[in-house]
């Protein structure tokens, strides 16, 4: 006998569904809580990553086809550096593009960048 | 670093023929949230305390003149300190994210879990499933601690899912404490009966409230010449308990659907009834019900012995806020009024004599494949591998 599933079985969904009865919320703002719900996600998601990698290198290891010491002494010629710096630079402002743009609209001389909607459309109705 | 403060891998939980298959990335799941559990029970925890001892604490005896009364009072000075808040939100966001990683492991596989359980089950005299036993109100409320669906809920015809996913994750939650089978609790009170009544032969022996089955397995096994009987209302759990207890070889049992308030055996007919981590799940009228139904099915010189988390009565208020945190936090709703019962005066109000009652610890038994050094006693409230056993004799 086959097990049938119903048609709109969606695991994905599923799997995140909420228990019944009502969720506490410990911080004064939930939105912190929303945030932290989702960094710590991440986080779980990092170290999964992570330890794939660290595995990866264990089989790669007992294959004899590198050495973790290798790779833990690592020196990238001139070129791989510049390279490897560039992806870490971008990776930070990617990270922190929010601070980012926070910071840049509240300069004097970039004003512009923080005119909010309605003053724009009070604007070009009379231009 | 101590052992106690690093979880042993979920590589080592034991992997019978009904649990549901797992590769690197969910082994590495349930790994970060054992550390996460353990960091925040060993790191965190400690500084809720502190913060109650040097600051909510004062301010509550300043403003009102007297040390807090209950734990009720603890909680609410307590509700507004960051460390505290910080601590129970991640707590809470680590019961979640356990549920989650269980549910999409055994989501992402569930046709091949339910045909596992078919092979298993189909047919056999030994699952007793009975579609007019409906979900009692205290385990239907909520869905007790946090497990989307309950034990009830079925996503499917035959659904094992939420059965698997809660095998998956004890290991997870308790750090291993319960070993491979997550069944430290059955292991322990078998080796109790082994060492404190070495002549008892129980020809027939029942569980109330059995779950997947994992605590009746060890007894089961330890009395291989009983009958031994596993009651649930929830037939997702017994569907899954039948088929694992079946892979782990124990054969004696019987797992039938039917409310513990009122079962379908005679007076007199068992020798042994067991319950573990069962009450603090049922209710105030539920508890004393099934109680009594114990008394009634007890045979003359039979034994009924019960595992639970401890009472608190003789602790201090702040210790009972803090055990207290799952009945608020982790839908648990009957665990603090529960706990605050006289398990006596309930046992005897159910009619056991109370000369025959006893109350004592009972310590799980240390799996030495995962744990090469026992643990020292250290209590991860509402985990832990000490728990108080109540029971009485007829």
């Amino acid at each position: 006998m086959s097990a049938t599933l119903p048609p709109d079985f969606d695991p994905i969904l599923l799997a995140n569904a909420k228990a019944k009865g009502k969720r506490p919320w410990f911080f004064e703002d939930p939105n912190v809580e929303r945030v932290m719900g989702i960094a710590m996600a991440i986080a779980m998601e990092h170290a999964v990553t992570r330890q794939r990698l660290d595995a990866l290198e264990r089989v790669l290891e007992r294959k004899g086809l590198m050495s973790r010491e290798e790779l833990d002494a690592f020196a990238p010629g001139p070129e791989a550096e510049a390279e490897r710096t560039r992806w870490m630079k971008a990776y930070i402002a990617r990270v922190l593009r929010i601070i980012q743009q926070e910071a840049d609209a509240a300069k004097p001389e970039r004003r512009e960048l923080d005119r909010s909607m309605p003053e724009i459309m009070e604007e070009l109705r009379h231009s | 670093m101590s052992i106690r403060e690093t979880p042993p891998s979920w590589s080592h939980v034991g992997r019978h023929a009904m649990f549901p298959q797992a590769a690197h990335d969910d082994v590495a799941r349930f790994d970060f949230l054992a550390n996460l559990n353990g960091y925040l029970s060993a790191t965190v925890l400690p500084r809720v305390r502190e913060a109650w001892e040097s600051r909510v604490r004062p301010r509550f005896e300043r403003e009102h003149g007297r040390p807090p009364a209950d734990r009720h009072e603890v909680r609410k000075a307590m509700a507004g300190d960051p460390v505290y808040q910080t601590w129970s939100a991640l707590r809470r966001n680590s019961m979640e994210m356990r549920q989650q990683v269980g549910r999409a492991l055994v989501l992402g596989q569930l046709p091949a879990l339910i045909e596992k359980a078919h092979a298993a089950n189909d047919g056999a005299p030994t699952l007793k499933l009975d579609p007019t036993v409906t979900p009692p109100r205290y385990a239907d409320a909520v869905d007790i601690h946090c497990m989307p669906g309950g034990y009830h809920g079925a996503l499917c015809d035959d659904d094992v899912s939420n059965g698997a996913n809660y095998d998956a994750g004890i290991f997870a939650t308790t750090g291993g404490m319960l070993g491979r089978y997550n069944d430290g609790g059955g292991q322990a009170l078998a080796q109790w009966l082994r060492e404190t009544r070495p002549d008892f032969r129980p020809r027939r022996i029942l569980d109330i409230g059995c779950t997947i089955g994992h605590n009746i397995v060890p007894v089961a096994l330890a009395y291989p010449e009983a009958e031994v009987i596993a009651v649930d209302t929830a037939a997702p759990m017994l569907r899954y308990g039948h088929a694992r207890a079946r892979a782990l070889g124990a054969n004696n049992i019987t797992f039938v659907q039917a409310n513990g308030e009122s079962l379908p055996w005679p007076d007199g007919y068992f020798d042994l009834i067991t319950t573990a981590m069962f009450w603090h799940e049922t209710s105030s009228r539920a508890m004393p019900a099934i109680l009594a139904e114990i008394h009634r099915l007890l045979a003359p010189g039979g034994l009924t012995v019960h595992l639970e988390q401890p009472q608190y009565a003789g602790m201090d208020p702040y210790e009972q806020f803090i055990r207290d945190w799952d009945a608020y936090n982790n839908n648990e709703p009957f665990w603090s009024e529960m706990h605050d019962y006289d398990l006596k005066a309930k046992m005897i109000e159910a009619g056991f004599d109370p000369g025959s009652y006893f109350e004592t610890k009972m310590r799980g038994v240390v799996d030495r494949a995962i744990f090469p050094e026992a643990d020292g006693g250290s209590e991860d409230y509402g985990r832990a591998p000490i728990w108080t056993a109540f029971g009485a004799s007829k």
